[in-house]
C-alpha cells in the first residue's frame, strides 16, 4: 500500500513562504510527476513527503496514518536524489544492502534481496566496484537498487535524470516506468522536464510559485489546461499564444493554440505570415512565422514540408482546438 | 587537455624544479652533514663539504649534557596532546558550522581566524602572567593549553572546509536508508571525514612540534620541549655549531621520518577542495 494524503500542507522558512497551502491525494499505484519551472516548490514538497524537510502547518498522511511527525526513517519511503548520494567509500554491494543493515535485517536476507535487486536493474557485475568506477547511469542504478530493498511504500524521485546525457535521459526513462509496472508501488517523481511528466506520469502535478496549477492525466493537461500557465507549459513546442483584436474576435483576452493545430498552405488561410527560422528535425518541421499584427508564431509542419527564410505562408489555426482564457488567465469554455 | 610540451622545455623544468628542492633542502642538509663535524670543521673556511673527518662526538656530547629523552617525551605529550584537546573541541565545532550554519557562520569563522592576525608577542605579557598566577608556568599541561588555542583557528578552518565538501544530500539519504543520528555519524560520516581528519592532526602535530614562541618562553626546564633543548645550545658564550647541529638533528628526525611516512595524506589534505 501507499496511499499518501497532504492536508493544507504550509512551509516557510522564515519569511519566505514557498508552499502556501496545499491539499493534494495521491493513490496506490499511481505514477504521480510534480512538474514546474526552477523554484516552484516541487522539490520542497517532496521533502515534506520524505521528512527531510518539517512542515510549518498541516498533516502528512500515508495509508491513512499520520507521519507529518515522523522521522524520515519511519515513514517507509524511498528516495532517489538528482545527485544519486551514494556512499562514496561502500561496494555498490554495500551501497544497496544499507537500508537493509540499518533495519537490522538477516544476512542471507541481505544477500538475497540485493542480488535480486543488482539483478533487475543489470548491476550483478558491478557488485564489488566503488560508486566511483561507475557512470552516471549504472549510478543511478545502484541508487534506485538502494531504494527497492527497502521495498517502501512509495518511491520518491527528486530529478533523477537531469545529471544525465540526452540519450542516456531517454533509455532511463524507460526503465524507471517498466519498474513501476514491476513492482507495482505509489511513485513520486519531480522534474522540471515536461516530456518526462507527459511520457511517465499517471497524473501531474503542475506547479507554480508553491501552488497547484492543475492536477490530471497527460492528456487531460494537454487538451484542457485551466489557464495560461498550465498551457504554456505543458506541450513541446509550447502553445502560441495570441492576444488583442484577433482574440477579442473570439470573445477572449488571449487565445492559444499549439505549434501542431495550426493547418498550412502556401496559398490561403487565416493568417498571413512570413516565414523566420524553420527548425528542420526529420520528422518535423518547426516553423516561426511572423504574422502582421500577432508576432511570431510556431507552427509544426511535415519533416517533408520546404519553406525557406522570407517566403510567405498562410496560417489557419484548427477551431475546435482552439484555447481561449479571460482577462485573468483561466481557462473559458 | 594536456598541452604539448618539448622534451627540452620539459628538461629544463626538471632540473630547475630539483634545483630549487635542493636550495630549500640544502640547509638541512648542511645541519646534518655539519653535526657530524668537529667544532674545528665547523667554522672551517672554505667550509668542507662531504671531505671532512666524520665524528659522532657532538652527539654523545649533547647526549651526556642533557636529557634528550625528557625533552622528546614533553615534545610529544605536547603536540599530541595539544592536537587531540583541539581536535576534540574543532570536530562538533566544524560539524555545527558546516551542515548546521547560520547567517552568522561567516562571521564566526573570520572572527576566529582574525586572532591569528595579532602577533603572539603581543600577548605574552598577559598569558605569562596568568599562567604565572594559575601555576601553569613549565607545565606540560600550560603548553597543552596554549598550544591548542593557538592551533584551534587552523585546526577548525581545514576540518570545515573538509565537512563543507561531503555532500548534504549523503547525508539525506542515509537519513531515508534509516539510519539513526548515531549510526549515520559511524557508518556515512566519518569514514568520508576521516582523511580530512587524519591530515588535519598531522598537520597540527608538525605545526605543534615546531612551535617555538609559546615553548621557549613559557618553559624552563621541566616542560622544554625539543624547541627549547636547540635552543639551549646557542648561548651568549659563543656558539658551538657542530653540537647545535646536532641537536637540531635529534629534534626535527623524529617529526622528518612521520613527514615522510604521511606524506600522502598531507598533500591531499593540504590540497583538498582545490581540485574537484
Amino acid at each position: 500500500m501507499g496511499e499518501i494524503r497532504l492536508e493544507k500542507v504550509h512551509k516557510a522558512f522564515g519569511s519566505t513562504v514557498v508552499i502556501p497551502e496545499i491539499d493534494l491525494e495521491i493513490a496506490d499505484n499511481e505514477f504521480v510527476v510534480f512538474v514546474g519551472p526552477s523554484g516552484c516548490g516541487k522539490s520542497t514538497l517532496l521533502r515534506l513527503i520524505a521528512g527531510l524537510e518539517d512542515t510549518t502547518s498541516g498533516r502528512i498522511l500515508i495509508d491513512g496514518e499520520d507521519m507529518t511527525a515522523r522521522s524520515p526513517a519511519k515513514r517507509g519511503l524511498s528516495m532517489v536524489f538528482q545527485s544519486y548520494a551514494l556512499y562514496p567509500h561502500m561496494s555498490v554491494y554495500k551501497n544497496i544492502a544499507f537500508p537493509l543493515k540499518m533495519a537490522g535485517a538477516d544476512k542471507a536476507v541481505i544477500d538475497e534481496k540485493v542480488r535480486n535487486a543488482a539483478r533487475i536493474l543489470n548491476l550483478t557485475d558491478y557488485l564489488d566496484r566503488r560508486p566511483g568506477q561507475l557512470s552516471g547511469g549504472q549510478r543511478q542504478r545502484v541508487a534506485i537498487g538502494r531504494a527497492i530493498v527497502r521495498e517502501p511504500k512509495a518511491f520518491l524521485f527528486d530529478e533523477p535524470l537531469s545529471n544525465l546525457d540526452a540519450a542516456l535521459r531517454g533509455s532511463m526513462r524507460l526503465e524507471i516506468s517498466e519498474l513501476h509496472h514491476q513492482l507495482n508501488t505509489t511513485m513520486i517523481y519531480v522534474t522540471h522536464d515536461q516530456v518526462e511528466a507527459m511520457t511517465m506520469a499517471d497524473k501531474i502535478v503542475v506547479l507554480n510559485a508553491g501552488r497547484i496549477e492543475q492536477v490530471g492525466s497527460p492528456l487531460e493537461l494537454y487538451r484542457s489546461p485551466r489557464n495560461l500557465f498550465v498551457a504554456g507549459f505543458i506541450g513541446s513546442p509550447r502553445m502560441n499564444f495570441v492576444k488583442g483584436v484577433e482574440a477579442e474576435k473570439m470573445g477572449a483576452a488571449t487565445i492559444g493554440v499549439r505549434p501542431e493545430h495550426l493547418k498550412l498552405s502556401t496559398e490561403s488561410g487565416h493568417w498571413k505570415g512570413k516565414v523566420g527560422v524553420a527548425e528542420h528535425l526529420g520528422s518535423d518541421t518547426f516553423l516561426h512565422v511572423d504574422i502582421d499584427g500577432i508576432g511570431q508564431v510556431t507552427a509544426r509542419a511535415d519533416g517533408e514540408f520546404a519553406l525557406r527564410h522570407g517566403e510567405t505562408v498562410y496560417l489557419t489555426p484548427s477551431s475546435e482546438r482552439l484555447h481561449r482564457f479571460d482577462g485573468a488567465g483561466n481557462a473559458l469554455n | 587537455m594536456a598541452r604539448a610540451v618539448s622534451t627540452r622545455t620539459r628538461l629544463t623544468f626538471t632540473v630547475i624544479g630539483w634545483l630549487v628542492g635542493f636550495v630549500i633542502f640544502f640547509p638541512i642538509l648542511w645541519t646534518v652533514l655539519t653535526s657530524f663535524k668537529s667544532e674545528g670543521a665547523a667554522i672551517a673556511t672554505p667550509p668542507q663539504f662531504l671531505f671532512f673527518e666524520w665524528t659522532a662526538e657532538n652527539y654523545v656530547e649533547v647526549n651526556s649534557r642533557s636529557d634528550y629523552l625528557k625533552h622528546f617525551m614533553n615534545s610529544v605529550v605536547i603536540s599530541l596532546g595539544s592536537t587531540l584537546l583541539g581536535l576534540l573541541i574543532a570536530i562538533p565545532a566544524a560539524w555545527a558550522m558546516a551542515f548546521a550554519p547560520t547567517k552568522r557562520t561567516k562571521d564566526v569563522l573570520l572572527w576566529m581566524l582574525s586572532t591569528k592576525m595579532l602577533p603572539a608577542v603581543g600577548v605574552l605579557v598577559p598569558i605569562y602572567l596568568l599562567f604565572r598566577d594559575a601555576g601553569l608556568l613549565d607545565t606540560r599541561i600550560g603548553l597543552v593549553l596554549v598550544l591548542t588555542m593557538a592551533n584551534l583557528p587552523i585546526i577548525v578552518w581545514m576540518l570545515y572546509t573538509y565537512f563543507r565538501e561531503i555532500p548534504g544530500d549523503i547525508l539525506e539519504a542515509a537519513r531515508m536508508d534509516g539510519a539513526s543520528l548515531a549510526k549515520e555519524i559511524i557508518y556515512v560520516l566519518t569514514p568520508m571525514a576521516v582523511p580530512g581528519i587524519a591530515s588535519t592532526l598531522l598537520l597540527n602535530i608538525i605545526l605543534a612540534w615546531n612551535e617555538a614562541f609559546w615553548t621557549l618562553n613559557l618553559t624552563a626546564a621541566k616542560a622544554a620541549p625539543l624547541t627549547a633543548f636547540i635552543a639551549s645550545y646557542s648561548s651568549p658564550e659563543g656558539l658551538f655549531w657542530a653540537k647545535l647541529s646536532a641537536a637540531s638533528t635529534l629534534a626535527i628526525a623524529p617529526i622528518l621520518i612521520m613527514g615522510w611516512f604521511s606524506q600522502r595524506q598531507l598533500v591531499r589534505g593540504l590540497t583538498f577542495g582545490a581540485v574537484k
